[in-house]
């Protein structure tokens, strides 16, 4: 079972046509991933803040799913300041804090962010289904298609397994805290978790192939193969050109 | 099993089943099994006995590391075997969270008649109707993990009737349901005209819908007559579980 709180909704991107969405998110992703300067990357941040805003998602919900990847980027502001070298801004006791890496974490963060949420707008606002059926059409390898799909899966079924096994620590007494027995329940749980989440990877596959499942995704979901889907698509492709624009823009 | 005509062949036959999980001990050992058309079977025996191994098995999900299967008078051995056998006989899950994926209940019932090739039109029709017969009119658009145990179950049983399966595998239906669903599932087992094994630990229920009652033990299954379970009003400590008077 799969908990997928941004599929079910009818504003204009859920209406859209997934294929249109699939190809749009892949190429806007590429584009925001190869430029740097500053200009295109708030311009990014803004198109995907705006792709948010259209699909009418909830933001603490957003905000949540971000946060898990910032966790990531919170390391890269830690090391590069001090690793990446160049000029030397502030002197935290034995540490120099270095221009050039503040730099950079400041676009890996804006970077990073815009594609997420770009790719929560686009792609998480479409069933698993439906988002396998898009790749399916769109002529992806059937492996290759299976593969991100059982990925992106597993991301909620660890979630949905660490929740229970927190409450089953909680109805029993645990409080943490940073005696031996809580770092050797926090060993237990984290073993638990990628044995449990395996397993019951494993169990809904299994039922998936009961149910005559064998590599293709069928979907049911209408979607307009209206007008919408090219003004989509023109925006979108307006949007990129204008980051590039930015991006090599002569100085 | 004895009295059967032998022109009419089984269809499950399992012959010297033996398996084992790695490094664990033989859950089934040297197995024999045969199911033939239109027959009620239900499986009443202790916890970790083998029963949801021995359906898993008929299903293809679990290999034996011996023994032949025969589904519908042909050997089954591979994967791809087995994808023929699971379009005819339906297995409902112990635990209604591994059956259902999708986000809402119309399109989890719908994906095993879309993967048997069916038209969306004709897989959304065959979905409203096995629901409606199932009293879950209403349910379409209800979001799967939102839902209670008991509805997780029906829901479930929806999933595997809409592929219309000739042969029906239930492991223990009736976990979750209260007594008016039960009943519900009585009457529905009693309608369907489906040859059906279930797993169950409730001797009343398998009475009502089963025409008879095998126990597995030491890995095997039981029908002689030495362990033949029958009815009984009990007197004694855990009479409503499989046991025997010495
Ligand atoms: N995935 C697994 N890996 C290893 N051992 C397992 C696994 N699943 C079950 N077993 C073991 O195999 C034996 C049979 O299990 P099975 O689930 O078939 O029992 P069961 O008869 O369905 O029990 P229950 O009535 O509790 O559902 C048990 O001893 C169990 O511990
Ligand atoms: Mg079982």
């Amino acid at each position: 079972m799969l908990d997928e709180p941004f599929a079910s909704g009818n504003s204009v991107i859920h209406r859209l046509d997934p294929r249109f969405r699939v190809m749009a998110a892949i190429v806007y992703s590429f584009v925001v991933a190869i430029v740097y300067r500053f200009p295109a990357l708030g311009l990014a941040l803004g198109a995907s803040l705006t792709m948010i805003g259209l699909a009418g998602l909830a933001p603490g919900r957003v905000f949540y799913r971000l946060l898990l990847v910032n966790g990531f980027v919170a390391l890269f502001w830690v090391i590069l300041p001090l690793t990446a070298g160049g000029e030397i801004v502030y002197q935290l006791g034995p540490l120099d804090i270095q221009k050039r890496g503040i730099v950079l974490a400041a676009q890996i963060t804006l970077k990073s962010n815009a594609i997420l949420m770009a790719l929560i707008a686009l792609t998480a606002t479409m069933s698993f289904a439906t988002l396998g059926h898009a790749m399916n059409q769109l002529k992806f390898p059937e492996k290759l298609v299976y593969l991100l799909l059982l990925t992106y899966r597993y991301i909620f079924v660890i979630e949905q397994e660490y929740k229970k096994i927190l409450r089953a620590i909680k109805i029993r007494g645990f409080s943490p805290g940073t005696s031996l027995h809580c770092y050797k329940t926090y060993a237990y749980v984290i073993g638990m978790l990628f044995v449990r989440a395996s397993a019951r990877a494993e169990r809904v596959y299994q039922a998936m192939r009961c149910r005559g499942f064998a590599g293709k995704f069928y979907s049911l979901a209408e979607f307009d193969s209206s007008r919408r889907n090219y003004v989509f698509t023109a925006l979108m492709t307006l949007t990129a050109a204008g980051i590039l624009y930015l991006e090599y823009l002569p100085k | 099993m004895n009295n059967r005509d032998p022109e009419n062949s089984p269809v499950i036959r399992l012959s010297d089943i033996c398996f084992s999980y790695p490094g664990g001990p033989e859950v089934l050992d040297h197995l024999h099994l045969n199911v033939y058309p239109g027959e009620r079977i239900g499986i009443l025996a202790p916890n970790g006995s083998g029963k949801t191994t021995l359906f898993h098995i008929i299903m293809g999900l679990l290999f034996p590391q011996a023994g032949t299967i025969e589904i519908f008078g042909e050997p089954v051995r591979t994967e791809k075997d087995f994808r023929d056998v699971r379009k005819n006989i339906g297995l409902l899950f112990q635990d209604a969270d591994d059956q259902l994926f999708s986000p809402t209940v119309l399109e989890d019932v719908a994906f095993g008649p879309l993967n048997m090739g069916k038209a969306k039109q004709e897989a959304l029709a065959i979905s409203r109707q096995t629901l409606s017969f199932l009293g879950l009119s209403g349910f379409e658009d209800r979001i799967t993990f939102k839902l209670s145990g008991g509805e997780k179950k029906l829901v479930s049983l929806a999933t595997v009737l809409a592929m219309s399966p000739r042969v029906l595998l239930l492991d223990e239906p009736l976990t979750g349901l209260d007594q008016d669903t039960q009943g519900k599932l009585v009457s529905i087992l009693s309608e369907i005209d489906l040859t059906y094994m279930m797993i169950s630990h409730d001797i009343d229920f398998l009475e009502a819908t089963a025409e008879k009652i095998y126990t597995m033990k030491d890995g095997k299954i039981m029908v002689d007559e030495g362990l033949y379970i029958h009815r009984h009003k009990h007197a004694h400590m855990l009479g409503n579980m499989p046991h025997r008077h010495e």
